[in-house]
């Protein structure tokens, strides 16, 4: 079956720009930290996230791979690889990398300033058509929120990334500076896949293989969801937008009936829900395409979407060089064509407002 | 605010559902002594002076208050004299089994705290204990009331001679297992106890609740139990993609799951994701010769309560049939505040023969029942 054109003006919402090494960060640290790096040795360290072996079949498509260095660790490639080939007008570059998973929030907070700066130099710079998340240390709020002010006047930071997974529930108050940061400078909040495995991946414990933990990251996103929305981050920052990303899409449907439920019985218990959580989903939360977890059959593909009973929910994302689709078939087929527009372009920029402002 | 919600058809042809098949009912205790009679001196001793020992912050109370007195009960369910819900036979056929002539009843007993004892050996003890009382308390007494050994899954010998033990007193239906154990079900170390539930012809009954000590999701402890709730729905999900992955089903050809108290609307949706992403990493286990959609249809079976409420009605039946009714079991979780009615659970009517299936056919057909 043919798969559908991608429309002009599209935004790809997920790119994975890595890291080669940690020798290009030194620049972009501050004296105190280099030096510290430096005598630590830390620079020979690649701090590769164990949620995302880069060898992993999954984390890099055979023709996207490199002659040296991580996939996505090469601006000329990701041109040559996906930019100038499925010619988004924009891409969201989302590092994933070792500092957001640091016991030392000082550490964490210093690397995580160092790849801000490296992304806005090597490749901000490099290629109008990139714009970035800001990377922010998840399990010290005050710093994240520290990051968040120092990069936010630059509009080419359009979002602020965290993991799904990470020391406490994400909805939980500790973290409201990273939240209220955020709405002030109307930035969404970006939940990517991922762990800084401060727990098991699930209430049973360690599972054995990288498969389980990649399946199991709807369930992360699960949860996560529910902690936003049971603690009231939506009630008290009402401008926030947060954009689920590499979740997958087709667990949300029965999720939602499920908390849906539980909150007509449940609900004494948080007064402050006054919406069903269904509603708040549809009108705070976005859901990155890739790697769409599509049912075997169209017709099942429709309900899927009826469902989700919102078409402003879908973000178009590439997720490049994670290997999810062969060729330039980055939209799944079976999709309506003027979904495909809402996804690609009309909901991006509504989820992203800083993107009108440069286009 | 509340929410009106349109186009809900009750069946209320209560009728068709004489005779059905409780896949969840819940009996407990009358008092803190109910299991002495089955515990040996030295077990006796350890109860009354140590006594049980839990992976968590409270002894006796739950980390997550229900929302009604005793741990969520019904409120209705209490007898008259203040006994707990489910403590009392003849109420328990008075509000369900002679109510709707249940034919069978599964017990899930939640009481004992075998399965999660920190002491495996006062574990196993109370194991037993727990499978002498529902004889002695409900299944003789009433027939139509089928048992569930219990074990402690971190005391391997003891767990398989208490297995091995009950196997062929039809008066147990399953094997009882704890779903939040200190590893995922599907890793080596349970296998053996997997094997005798399958060599003794023994469905495995996943029924959710308790902790393992590890956080309830992987992102830590939630605050709420409007979390901690749905979050039994990702311990499913984990134990389906554990039992999987692992290839329990191929090392266990005969091996049958049911996961009960769980929902089962997420089922299909997990299932799309694990075929897609074992494509892509089917070298890491390549001891998986089927996709696991496959293995989950062949092996895994679900109860109903609770039932998810879709906002359409009718995604019910698009969701039935993605699982297939064949592998649908229907239970009211008696006597919990949520316990689902039969008249009124689904909320659009169901073809006659996947309600045949859903209440009756398929526990029948798994549990050898006549």
């Amino acid at each position: 079956m043919d798969r559908p054109a991608i429309p002009t003006g599209a935004i790809d919402c997920d790119i994975h720009p890595a890291v080669p090494n940690t020798r290009v960060l030194l620049p972009y640290l501050d004296d105190y930290w280099r030096e510290h790096v430096l005598r630590r040795g830390l620079e020979r360290e690649n701090f590769e996230p164990s949620c995302y072996p880069a060898n992993a079949p999954i984390n890099g498509r055979p023709d996207w791979r490199l002659p040296s260095g991580p996939p996505g660790s090469s601006l000329q490639a990701l041109q040559t690889h996906m930019l100038d080939r499925l010619h988004p007008s924009h891409a969201i570059c989302n590092v994933i990398h070792g500092a957001q998973v640091m016991f030392s929030e000082d550490l964490s907070a210093a690397l995580c300033r160092a790849i801000n700066n490296w992304i806005k130099a090597e490749w901000l710079d490099r290629d109008p058509r990139l714009r970035a998340s800001i990377v922010v240390p998840p399990h010290s709020a005050d710093l994240a929120a520290e990051e968040i002010n120092r990069l936010a006047p630059d509009h080419r930071f359009v979002q602020v990334l965290l993991l799904a997974m990470t020391e406490l529930p994400l909805g939980r108050r500790q973290n409201w500076p990273i939240y209220k940061a955020a709405e002030a400078h109307g930035l969404p909040i970006g939940i990517h896949a991922g762990s800084s495995f401060r727990h098991p991946p699930s209430a049973l414990g360690w599972p054995s293989y990288y498969l389980e933990d990649y399946v199991s990251q709807s369930q992360g996103f699960a949860a996560a969801l529910n902690s936003l929305i049971s603690e009231g981050v939506f009630v008290k920052f009402p401008a926030l937008k947060v954009v689920l990303i590499e979740s997958g899409v087709t667990w949300l449907p029965a999720s939602l009936w499920r908390l849906d439920k539980t909150w007509r019985g449940v609900r004494s218990e948080v007064p402050w829900l006054e919406q069903q959580p269904t509603e708040t989903v549809r009108e705070h939360v976005r859901l990155t395409l890739q790697p769409f977890d599509a049912p075997p059959t169209e017709p099942q593909l429709r309900t899927l979407l009826e469902q989700l009973g919102s078409d402003r929910m879908l973000l178009f994302s590439s997720d490049y060089p994670h290997w999810h689709f062969d060729g330039d078939d980055a939209l799944p087929s079976g999709l309506p064509a003027d979904l495909i527009h809402k996804i690609c372009v009309d909901n991006p920029l509504e989820t992203y407002p800083r993107l009108k402002e440069t286009t | 605010m509340n929410v009106t919600v349109l186009d809900r058809k009750p069946d209320n042809s209560a009728q068709s559902h004489l005779g059905f098949i409780d896949c969840d009912v819940h009996p407990y205790v009358k008092g803190p002594n109910d299991f002495d009679p089955f515990l040996s001196k030295r077990w006796l001793e350890h109860k009354q002076t140590i006594g049980g020992r839990t992976r968590q912050g409270l002894a006796k109370t739950a980390m997550y208050p229900r929302m009604s007195p005793g741990t969520g009960m019904r409120m209705d369910a209490w007898t008259k004299t203040g006994g707990h819900p489910g403590s009392d036979l003849p109420l328990m056929q008075e509000q369900l089994l002679d109510l709707f002539g249940v034919a069978y009843g599964l017990l899930a007993p939640l009481v004992g705290g075998a399965g999660g004892e920190r002491n495996v050996e006062f574990g196993s003890a109370m194991a037993t204990a727990v499978n002498e009382w529902q004889l002695a308390n409900w299944c003789d007494p009433d027939p139509r009331l089928l048992g569930a050994i219990q074990v402690n899954i971190e005391h391997t010998e003891a767990a398989i001679a208490e297995i091995e033990k009950r196997a062929g007193d039809r008066r147990f239906a399953q094997v009882n297992i704890p779903p939040r154990g200190l590893e995922p079900l599907g890793r080596r170390r349970y296998w053996p106890i997997l094997e005798a539930c399958a060599a003794n012809n023994l469905p495995v009954s996943l029924h959710l609740g308790g902790t393992s000590g590890h956080a309830s999701t992987g992102g830590g402890w939630p605050s709420f139990y409007h979390e901690e709730h749905p979050s039994y729905v990702q311990t499913m999900q984990t134990l389906v993609t554990s039992l999987v992955c692992e290839g329990v089903f191929e090392h266990i050809p005969n091996l049958k799951v049911v996961l009960v108290e769980g929902g089962f609307a997420w089922l299909p949706a997990l299932c799309w994701r694990l075929d897609k992403h074992w494509k892509r990493l089917k070298a890491e286990v390549p001891h998986l010769t089927r996709s696991p959609s496959e293995y989950v249809h062949d092996h895994i079976w679900v109860t109903t309560q609770p039932i998810e409420e879709p906002e359409r009605p009718q995604d019910m039946l698009a969701t039935l049939e993605w699982i297939g009714p064949d592998r649908v079991m229907f239970s009211t979780d008696y006597p919990h505040w949520d316990q689902d009615d039969p008249r009124y659970a689904f909320k659009i009517p169901l073809p006659d023969d996947w309600k045949r299936k859903i209440y009756r056919d398929n526990a029948r057909a798994l549990y050898n029942l006549d």
